[in-house]
């Protein structure tokens, strides 16, 4: 088996609501798991058990209160902010359920943007941004506009052809095809399906059993991770 | 890699009162931080401490300089300082009448930084002038405009365009955003972010808006009352926040 | 008239203006400030330009005052009275026989030489002034060789009317350190500043700055690169009385139907060289 790219072990979180009494709300303990390159690891159990929250701790939005989260070799839960910021611009890519993007840049730009951050020239990187929104199936008269006005199911789009248009080592996916119709979906799965191929390691969240059942290797479940209710 | 900006224990005080006290931080090379908290939260006082406006009681603020290689800009003489001032460093006021002359033409205002560090060819500066106002989107016809009859964010673009001019290292930027109209904001946060990531600027803003924060910096220092209560990355502090007074920043914003 | 001490000033205030005098000398381009005092005319009549004359006059000198390059115009003909009568000094209308000459906006045409010294009268001595209007700030750029705004007026004109259009009181740089207002001379005498044999005083009395420029002091005129400094005068102009082609020249009105005359500002020079035609005529 290839090397792991995504390393967890004890991972553990909690919050602290100071505005609401200085409530303490354990969320995570014990959390495990390990991605390995060219695989794709599905995380699944009941709404709210803590699929996104895991996600965002390796995305490093959240904090890890404990245990390790190791990716592409950096241990995130002791990492400097600079580490992480270099991390998610070379190796780690997230495709998060909601587009988030500065109001009224054109498309093609919010797409290419990754590219550009990584240095690429310009044209090159805009030519790849057309690729890609060629192949989700927006239409070319949409790309000078700003996304924030498109519906629910373009700026998803938007989101994954700003996601995959970097050839991410470890990659991140939230419902990246909910809100898609079958031909987007199709789309979608092909890409996961490249990535895999090249040997991105893959952690997602799929409702959507069918395109799980499709791209995922394995399924890890995280209800296992939810601490005993005993703290309240 | 050598830190563009290293803060040890920078404290300023107005008489009794706080102004900022004991803020550590570094900050390397093409990072961007915020500092966010409310008026009178001390960020003010700390940026214009950083940028040789005002003198720190104590504290350490050693910046890599071209030549020297790192320097406490709190000890330097006035002159060396200055001549940071206009050329490794830029400051954007958030009063564009703060950092503009009003009577000189925009032309003049962006070539005042050149002329400042020696430029002598009149036409070389009115061609990097020309060039500047150009990329941050002002119509090159306006060069001979005076700052008075533009709107106030080509001002505030004419502002930027004055302080990169000499290719600087390190941006202070006070509320860059502030005046401005909501649409406006917008645009002038796409230029900005586009300018740090191709001249691989580093910067440092205050502002009070977790969006600009959100949208310009990787890194974010939440200050209240004088003193640092958190840090860290931008997303983590707002997603995550840890303290009460983030936590109470993060959950005020009105969602739209 | 003996009731006055040599010269007007007691000598506590000459040894207090001789103080000033000599850090300027030391200090080229350097405004030194200085305790001016009350003088019996109003400010913006030469009052700084007098003090300085009267600290540098001794009982051998022969004075020449102008105003404007002219001898025989008001301020001129009562500064140069004033010193006859506190002073007793010899006084001249010819450049090369005086050793002080006291000035109001020229420097003669007649080259100067060693040990002679000229006054200015200055109104503003602070070329920054216009530019930046606090007092401190421009101490602080003058300190640290702030200049760049210097440049920026200079730019502005030139952006608005294609060349640099100050006409007088054209900016100077003293041996590539201070920025120094010549007072206001028009731009054509600046070159006569730089490497001048004699000793150049300026004296602002409304102001109380005395600066000044050493014999054989370096002063150029600023410009740009691609806009190079020029001592312009009338264009195409002679003196309508002595013929000079290389004289600064005053536009006089001869009447109300748009008659003209272009005449030298300078009455010395002039009035020598019709003098020197007429010899040679006869």
């Amino acid at each position: 088996m290839s090397e792991a790219m995504i390393e967890i072990s004890g991972v553990a979180k909690r919050f602290v609501l100071h505005n609401q009494g200085g409530v303490v709300l354990p969320v995570m303990e014990g959390a495990a798991l390990s991605v390995h390159c060219g695989e794709c690891v599905a995380l699944v159990g009941a709404s709210g058990a803590g699929k996104s929250t895991l996600m965002r701790m390796i995305w490093g939005n959240y904090r890890c209160d404990d245990g390790s989260i190791q990716v592409a070799g950096l241990e995130l839960c002791s990492a400097e902010p600079r580490d992480v910021i270099a991390l998610r611009r070379t190796k780690l890519g997230y495709v998060s359920q909601f587009l988030r993007v500065i109001p009224r840049v054109p498309t093609l730009d919010v797409v290419a943007e990754p590219l550009l951050a990584q240095g690429m020239d310009e044209s090159q990187a805009q030519v790849r941004a057309r690729m890609m929104l060629t192949r989700l199936n927006i239409p070319e008269r949409l790309w000078s506009l700003s996304p924030t006005t498109f519906s629910g199911g373009e700026q998803q789009r938007v989101n994954i052809a700003r996601g995959f248009i970097q050839d991410w080592p470890v990659m991140l996916l939230d419902e990246p095809t909910a809100s898609l119709d079958a031909g987007n979906r199709g789309v979608v799965l092909d890409l996961i399906t490249e990535a895999k191929v090249r040997g991105a390691a893959i952690l997602g969240i799929f409702h959507d059993a069918e395109a799980r059942g499709t791209v995922c290797d394995r399924e890890v479940d995280v209800t296992g991770f939810t601490p005993a209710r005993s703290a309240a | 890699m050598t830190p563009l900006l290293q803060v040890e224990s920078l404290s300023k005080f107005y008489g009794n009162h706080l102004g900022c006290g004991e803020v550590n931080f570094t900050l390397w090379p093409g990072e961007v931080m915020g500092i966010v908290g409310e008026s009178g939260s001390g960020k003010s006082t700390l940026l214009n401490c950083l940028a040789g406006h005002m003198a720190p009681d104590t504290g350490r603020v050693i910046f890599d300089t071209r030549t020297n290689g790192p320097r406490d800009t709190v000890t330097m003489t006035e002159s060396e300082r200055r001549w940071l001032a206009r050329t490794d460093w830029a400051f954007v006021h958030q009063n564009p009448r703060d950092g503009l002359r009003m009577n000189v033409s925009a032309g003049g205002n962006v070539g005042d930084r050149l002329m400042a560090v020696g430029a002598r060819h009149y036409g070389d500066i009115r061609r990097q002038a020309q060039d500047w106002l150009g990329r941050v989107e002002i119509d090159q016809a306006r060069i001979d405009d005076r700052p008075r009859a533009f709107s106030g964010g080509m001002q505030q673009r004419l502002q930027i365009a004055r302080n990169l001019v000499t290719g600087p290292r390190l941006v202070f930027m006070d509320e860059p955003t502030g005046g401005l109209d909501v649409s406006v904001q917008a645009r002038l946060l796409d230029l900005l972010r586009g300018l740090v990531r191709r001249l691989g600027l580093s910067a440092v803003v205050v502002t009070h808006d977790l969006a600009v924060v959100r949208l310009l910096a990787d890194r974010v220092m939440v200050m209240k009352d004088g003193r640092v209560v958190e840090q860290g990355l931008t997303d983590q502090v707002l997603d995550d926040p840890q303290h009460a007074y983030t936590q109470l920043l993060v959950s005020s914003v009105l969602q739209v | 008239m003996t009731d006055y001490n040599f010269a007007y000033l007691d000598e506590a205030t000459k040894r207090m203006l001789r103080r000033a005098i000599l850090k300027a000398v030391a200090i080229p381009g350097y405004q030194v400030p200085f305790s001016s005092r009350e003088m019996p005319m109003p400010y913006g009549w030469g009052t700084g330009g007098v003090q300085v004359t009267a600290a540098c006059l001794v009982p051998e000198d022969t004075l020449k005052v102008i105003d404007q390059g002219a001898d025989d115009t008001t301020n001129a003909v009562s500064i140069r009275k004033f010193f006859a009568r506190v002073a007793g000094v010899e006084t001249t209308e010819a450049t090369a026989r005086a050793s002080v000459i006291q000035t109001r906006h020229r420097i003669p045409e007649t080259p100067l030489t060693e040990g002679q010294i000229l006054v200015f009268q200055v109104p503003i001595p602070e070329p920054l002034r216009f530019l930046e209007p606090r007092e401190t700030e421009t101490r602080t750029m003058h300190a640290l060789e702030d200049y760049g705004l210097m440049h920026v007026r200079l730019y502005e004109d030139i952006a608005k009317h294609g060349e640099i259009a100050r006409a007088y009181a054209y900016p100077v740089r003293v041996e590539g350190r201070y920025i120094m207002d010549p007072s206001p001379i028009p731009k054509f005498d600046n070159p006569k500043l730089d490497n001048s044999p004699a000793l150049q005083l300026f004296g602002a009395g409304r102001e109380c700055r005395i600066y000044a420029l050493p014999p054989y002091t370096r002063v150029e005129s600023l410009d740009f690169e691609d806009y190079p400094f020029t001592a312009s005068k009338a264009a195409g102009q002679v003196c309508a009385i002595c013929g000079a082609e290389d004289s600064y020249l005053d536009e006089v009105i001869t009447d109300d139907a748009g008659g003209r005359m272009f005449v030298c500002s300078d009455t010395d020079y002039c009035a020598t060289r019709v003098a020197a035609q007429a010899e040679d005529a006869a």
